[in-house]
């Protein structure tokens, strides 16, 4: 079944919000994955929390987006989000952001939901240009989108998501090559790298070897930043924003915690693709300030 | 030569050059159409494009999963492009990246795919793709077109840059003969070339060729068979077909590609459900191809002339 778009009023993402108000804004996204996933018994919380702050900031802070949402998004900055399986945290924000009614965050990952397991377009859920889940794939669609906003004399932003592990996935590293000859320099990628991936570390299933000197020999500038911290973030991607325009495409070597913010849930690949139980649940929750009232 | 014959052959040239031709006059008349291409735009005839509209060409070099990704990101932001690179390359080798960034996310992107099927030749059975139709006609949305000659291949490269969403467009290398120019091309339209009263003929791509050769032999032999050409394998004109074999009795599909997953398989079982009649396939029998002359291969593998004379009479007999 297909659901009918929600009639959202045009909304500008206010450029003022304080740190604190943006850590507020997080503290509430990290409840709301929490939540999906306990409700929806299954769901990814781990790498969803450890992005909380990247995203939070990127949707209310930098991005430049219209609502209601058109998938061509002309004149706006575009966002794409690689390892689909962070879903709950995409859809957190989306929703906290105004592009769906944030009580449809109940019906993640049930049947005739806009909100699938993995992002997809075809339910039309506002916020989502491309189906992610099957992974690698997100880079090559960010550098065609920067390319054709390119040939169509739009000059904003593109940005992409992609976790580590991820990077193991051979058509990364088509795509950035192709970035890097094509001087896509209106992209910001940037990386979670929190090191663990399903079976274990990124060092124990296929080292990524010396990320920083990777990208920058196939022509990138690349940024650092601690993913965990608010005044970083805001930084770095300001950094970033002011670095686009020069020729090279731009990646940000993110460092995160898996699991940010759920103490139980930190230092270790356990939380990747697993779902809390009820007092799992209800001590997370302890941990994470209600600030926006839970969906 | 009888009345209805009027399929003469002006000569001999590549669909693969329709291709080029019709991109060319997609991009004259679209502005938002672009292409991209891994490395083959000479084999592709892409080349034509490149020099007209360099702005709108993108070398992605041989990377096909990165160039299906990035025509899915280009097609976000409202433009059509067509991908350009082998068949094999175009499908086997990337088939994920079409399910889910192409088909699955609805994206309006034209794959153009050459050198399909054994009539590639010389090159041998890793790029003679023969699977490619049944990969794409299983994805959901995806529309397949196979054209016949050099002139439908090009009307088809035109027509495609209309029609809303992902599309799989299969062409070859050879020179073969070019003899649909009087033919109205329209996506999802079957064309009956012969009318005929003991069996329905199907063919698709380059057998359209084989199968007028096969009807007019089999037309001294006092065998009255129809001709329908099924460029377009899904959406399958299934209207067309029911009709005509409701009147004849009897179906031959031919197609360059495994009997598995092809254009016979979509004829059968539409015939299972709403027609049972005898129906025979003249496709590739669940073998990889090898080298050879493209003509030469096509009779070893059980897709010449008398093949389809046989099926035909095998048909008949049942």
């Amino acid at each position: 079944m297909q659901a009918k778009p929600f009639l959202i009023p045009t909304f500008e993402p206010d450029l003022m919000k304080t740190i604190a108000e943006l850590k507020k804004i997080a503290s509430q996204v990290r409840r709301d994955i929490i939540r999906q996933t306990w409700m929806a018994k299954s769901g990814h919380p781990g790498g969803s929390l450890g992005c909380a702050d990247f995203l939070t900031a990127l949707y209310f802070q930098f991005m430049r987006y219209k609502l209601p949402f058109t998938m061509e998004g002309s004149g706006e900055d575009l966002f794409f989000l690689s390892n689909g399986h962070i879903s709950p945290l995409f859809y957190s924000v989306l929703a906290r952001s105004g592009h769906f009614p944030v009580a449809e965050l109940n019906t993640f990952r049930q049947m005739n939901s806009r909100l699938q397991g993995h992002p997809a377009t075809h339910e039309g859920l506002p916020g989502v240009r491309i189906a992610s889940g099957s992974l690698g794939q997100g880079l090559s669609v960010a550098v065609g989108a920067a390319l054709g906003k390119k040939a169509q004399n739009d000059d904003s932003l593109v940005y992409v998501l992609t976790g580590d592990g991820e990077l193991q996935e051979g058509q990364n590293w088509e795509a950035i090559m192709a970035a890097a000859h094509y001087k896509v320099d209106r992209l910001i990628a940037t990386v979670d790298w929190n090191g663990q991936q399903i079976d274990g570390t990124n060092d124990k299933v296929m080292s990524l070897g010396d990320l920083d000197a990777k990208w920058r020999s196939f022509g990138w500038d690349v940024l650092h930043m601690n993913g965990n911290s608010m005044e970083e973030v805001l930084k770095v991607l300001e950094t970033a924003i002011g670095r686009t325009g020069n020729g090279r495409p731009i990646v940000i070597l993110m460092k995160t915690e898996m699991g940010f913010g759920v103490d139980f849930m930190m230092g270790t690949h356990k939380w990747h693709g697993v779902a809390p139980n009820d007092e799992q649940t209800a001590q997370a929750l302890s941990q994470l300030e209600e600030t926006l009232g839970d969906f | 030569m009888s009345h209805w014959d009027i399929y003469q052959s002006t000569g001999k040239k590549a669909t693969r050059n329709g291709f080029g031709d019709g991109l060319l006059e997609a991009a004259r008349k679209n502005p938002k159409v672009v292409a991209l291409c891994a490395d083959l735009a000479g084999s592709l005839k892409m080349d034509l494009f490149e020099k007209e509209f360099p702005e709108r060409f993108t070398q992605v070099g041989v990377a096909e999963a990165n160039m299906m990704g990035m025509a899915a990101g280009m097609a976000t932001t409202g433009l059509i492009p067509y991908t350009g690179t082998f068949a094999n390359f175009s499908t086997g080798r990337v088939f994920d990246q079409i399910r889910q960034s192409i088909a699955y996310s609805e994206k309006n992107v034209k794959i153009c795919a050459s050198h399909a099927g054994l009539t590639l030749g010389e090159d041998g059975a890793t790029h003679q793709i023969l699977e490619d139709i049944g990969l794409m006609k299983m994805l959901p949305g995806m529309t397949v077109i196979n054209p016949a000659d050099y002139a439908q291949t090009k009307a088809a490269a035109m027509a495609i840059a209309d029609w809303k969403g992902p599309v799989y467009l299969r062409f070859g290398r050879p020179d073969w003969p070019v003899f649909t120019e009087q033919l109205p091309f329209e996506i999802g339209k079957a064309i009956c070339l012969k009318k005929g009263k003991d069996v329905s003929i199907f063919a698709t791509g380059h057998m359209l060729w084989q199968a007028l050769e096969a009807v007019r032999q089999l037309e001294t032999e006092g065998i009255d068979c129809e001709l329908i050409n099924i460029h377009t394998i899904k959406p399958l004109d299934s209207e067309a077909v029911l009709e005509s074999v409701a009147r004849t009795g009897g179906a031959v599909s031919c197609e360059e590609h495994q009997r598995h997953g092809g254009l016979g398989d979509s004829i059968a079982q539409l015939l299972a459900l709403h027609l049972p009649r005898p129906m025979e396939y003249v496709a590739v029998n669940d073998r990889f191809g090898e080298s050879g002359k493209p003509t030469d291969l096509l009779e070893k593998y059980g897709l010449g002339v008398k093949d389809l004379v046989l099926a035909v009479k095998k048909v008949l007999s049942r």
